[in-house]
């Protein structure tokens, strides 16, 4: 196992590296950071090209990533539009964004895997047709729409919660905004848990436990949904880094200052070491999230062993 | 005042002595005209018109007949796990120690299985949760059924392993399923239909799906710890060889009837229907080694569409104009014997009635 860990931590470096790369080439393909910075106006080609000089920019792009990945390592990230580090800004957006994962993660859990229990064991009643067409509906309406109207719904007309979140962003403030970034995932978390039950309760070992006179509940928690659960469990470990990823849009609706909102700026205002900068933790984040779900499942799975 | 301190360490497997016979002199199970049907789409299948067999303390009773003839549906029905819906048990009765199964409910029943009556499937991989440790699978009949701790019922869980023979069950009562061979994951099933020592034991064909060299080794321990704790054991199976050997009588069923029971030498001297005879027919036998293999000809009856009259008048090489007509009663043969044909007598007597093929 501990051989395995080393070997995987070793793949993602390439990875690492070449994600990083892509990322940088773009961001740079993308504009002239130095004519953002002065909007409108043509800039002054003296202060220009002292700017430039400034930020490494009068370097061939190979070597302005080796700079850049140099600066990393010792935990300089470059300044944001506004100024400050880049480093102040992923120490504010971060823990916020990792607040609204967690109330997502827990939305999927709790209320996924609880539809899917239910439809799995109901197949074909009215419960399950119900819940798999609901499930249809979330799927195919885009997160800002259904964003927007829970927003109105919630927000606005019955002031169950604030539209937008503060700017320390509290959970309780988080609920309805998790619930948004969290709709997709959990319908497909629904749908898989309801598959994986429907195939387990046929299995023979649930047969035995019938025979064997475990009470109900017994065989269901500890039989059944012990063994329908492992695949469920795995996607939710890789929806992590997804949904860190994917806050963006959820972010805008509400207003709140994360990894998303950061990004957004960003992009905007063509500033590459943000862009770069929230894009690499990332990047991290989901190859951490890949290795960790993939050690989870052995531990779950014992028919399934790493050397 | 009692001291207490006498007796407190019991022989833990010791198997405790119990009355032969069931609670009220009668068997321990009777099954009693049982009928059970699937309701599917493609419409009801009747897979079980009428069994009666019953079974006493001690004794074995070989369940035969071809896939499909209902034996594995039956023995769900006994133990109460059938798959419902679609399985319905539209009659019949299941006495258990003098009281009708059937008509307990649903808590009582449940405290039986396992308890009382236990089973034991063809495939141990399948039959045992991939992702519990088997002294999990085993010490969790203790400490439902017996409420006792995790760490005696891991204790128990290793004395059942070593008690069928499992080497260095200490260190293997932390492995799981798939770390076992075939033959010791059998063993693993056979220490957990034994463990609280129930009455009976339904054993459904308990060594198809091993090796043919661990086959025997499964079967002779499982024969031995029923003789051992004079449990009554059900043994569906296809080896008639098996049967020879262990069993004490025979149900022959075809399309979810029994169409004879018998002491299991007489029927092998002289079967009392002719589907028996095809049945003994098709075994491979050493003195006609060479001769090409009996088949009984044609194949089992669509279950949605039985054939009105004997069941087995299409493929019976003696049928007549009344067996497609009128269904024939289970006919009392003797004592202990009893067939569902016509012609019993013409088959019993006829030892030589010429094969079609010979
Ligand atoms: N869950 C089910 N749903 C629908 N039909 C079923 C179900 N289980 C069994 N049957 C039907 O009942 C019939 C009898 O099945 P059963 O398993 O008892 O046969 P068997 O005698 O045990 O055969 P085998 O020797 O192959 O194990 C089968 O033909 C099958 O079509
Ligand atoms: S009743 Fe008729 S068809 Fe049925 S087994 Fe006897 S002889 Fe054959
Ligand atoms: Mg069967």
């Amino acid at each position: 196992m501990g051989r395995y860990v080393i070997r995987r931590l070793l793949q993602m470096i390439p990875v690492f590296i070449g994600s990083t790369f892509l990322i940088f080439f773009m961001v740079y393909a993308l504009g002239d950071p130095v004519a953002a910075l002065f909007g409108e106006k043509a800039p002054d080609p003296a202060t220009a090209a002292q700017i430039r000089h400034d930020l490494y920019l009068d370097h061939s792009l190979g070597a302005q990533y080796l700079h850049y990945m140099k600066n990393i390592f010792v935990g300089d990230f470059g300044t944001a539009f506004n100024g400050e580090p880049v480093l102040t800004l992923m120490g504010d957006a971060f823990p916020i964004t990792i607040r609204l994962t967690i109330v997502a993660i827990i939305f999927e859990i709790i209320i996924g895997i609880l539809l899917g229990v239910i439809t799995g064991m109901r197949r074909g009643k009215p419960v399950d047709t119900g819940v798999l067409l609901l499930t249809l509906v979330v799927i195919s309406v885009p997160t800002f729409v259904t964003g927007y109207v829970l927003q109105y719904v919630f927000g606005v007309e019955l002031k169950w919660t604030s539209p937008s979140v503060s700017p320390s962003a509290p959970f309780n403030e988080l609920i309805l905004p998790g619930l948004v970034l969290a709709l997709v995932s959990l319908a497909y978390v629904t749908r898989l848990t309801r598959t994986s039950i429907a195939e387990n309760t046929r299995a023979d070992y649930v047969r035995t436990a019938v025979a064997k006179g475990l009470p109900r509940h017994r065989v269901i928690i500890r039989h059944l949904l012990r063994n329908s659960l492992i695949p469920v469990v795995t996607f939710i470990g890789t929806d992590i880094g997804a949904l860190m990823g994917g806050a963006i849009v959820t972010e805008r609706i509400f207003n709140i200052h994360g990894v998303g909102y950061q990004l957004y700026q960003g992009i905007l205002r063509n500033n590459a070491p943000t862009v770069v900068g929230f894009v690499t933790i990332l990047v991290l984040v989901f190859l951490l999230a890949n290795l960790l779900v993939d050690l989870l499942y052995a531990v779950l799975d014992p028919r399934i062993r790493y050397a | 005042m009692s001291t207490g301190g006498s007796g407190a360490t019991d022989a833990l497997m010791a198997p405790t002595p119990r009355p032969p016979g069931g609670d009220e002199g009668g068997p321990l199970l009777d099954v009693r005209d049982l009928h059970v049907e699937f309701r599917t789409r493609e419409g009801t299948a009747k897979a079980v018109n009428g069994v009666d067999y019953s079974v006493n303390a001690g004794e074995t009773l070989a369940v035969l007949g071809e896939s499909g003839s209902g034996k594995s549906v039956t023995a769900q029905a006994i133990m109460g796990i059938l798959d419902s819906p679609p399985g319905f048990i539209t009659r019949g009765e299941v006495v258990f120690q003098g009281r009708d199964l059937l008509k307990l409910g649903n808590e009582e029943r449940r405290k039986i299985r396992g308890a009382k009556m236990a089973m034991i499937f063809q495939d141990a991989l399948s039959s045992l949760n991939p992702v519990l440790s088997v002294g999990e699978q085993l010490g969790e009949m203790f400490r439902v059924h017996r409420g006792m701790s995790r760490k005696d019922s891991r204790a128990k869980a290793i004395e059942l392993m070593e008690r069928v023979r499992i080497p260095a069950a200490r260190e293997r009562v932390k492995q799981y399923p798939h770390q076992f061979s075939g033959g010791m994951r059998q063993r693993v099933m056979i220490a957990m239909a034994l463990a609280l020592e129930p009455e009976l034991i339904i054993a459904d064909e308990p060594t198809t799906a091993l090796d043919v060299t661990v086959q025997a080794q499964v079967m002779d321990l499982l024969a031995e710890l029923q003789r051992e704790y004079n449990m009554g054991l059900i043994l569906i199976t296809h080896d008639l060889g098996v049967v020879a050997d262990v069993a004490d009588k025979i149900a022959v069923m075809y399309a979810g009837r029994i169409v004879e029971t018998s002491p299991v030498h007489d029927i092998y001297r002289a079967p009392a229907h002719p589907y028996t005879r095809g049945l003994l027919d098709s075994i491979p036998r050493l003195d006609q080694k060479g001769r090409e293999l009996y088949a009984i000809k044609g194949l089992p009856p669509n279950l949605l569409h039985i054939p009105p009259g004997c069941a087995f008048n299409p493929r019976c090489p003696r049928a007549q104009a009344v067996c497609r007509t009128d269904e024939p009663p289970l006919y009392r043969v003797s004592e202990d014997r009893a067939s569902a044909c016509h012609f019993w007598k013409e088959t019993l007597d006829d030892d030589s009635l010429p094969s079609p093929d010979a």
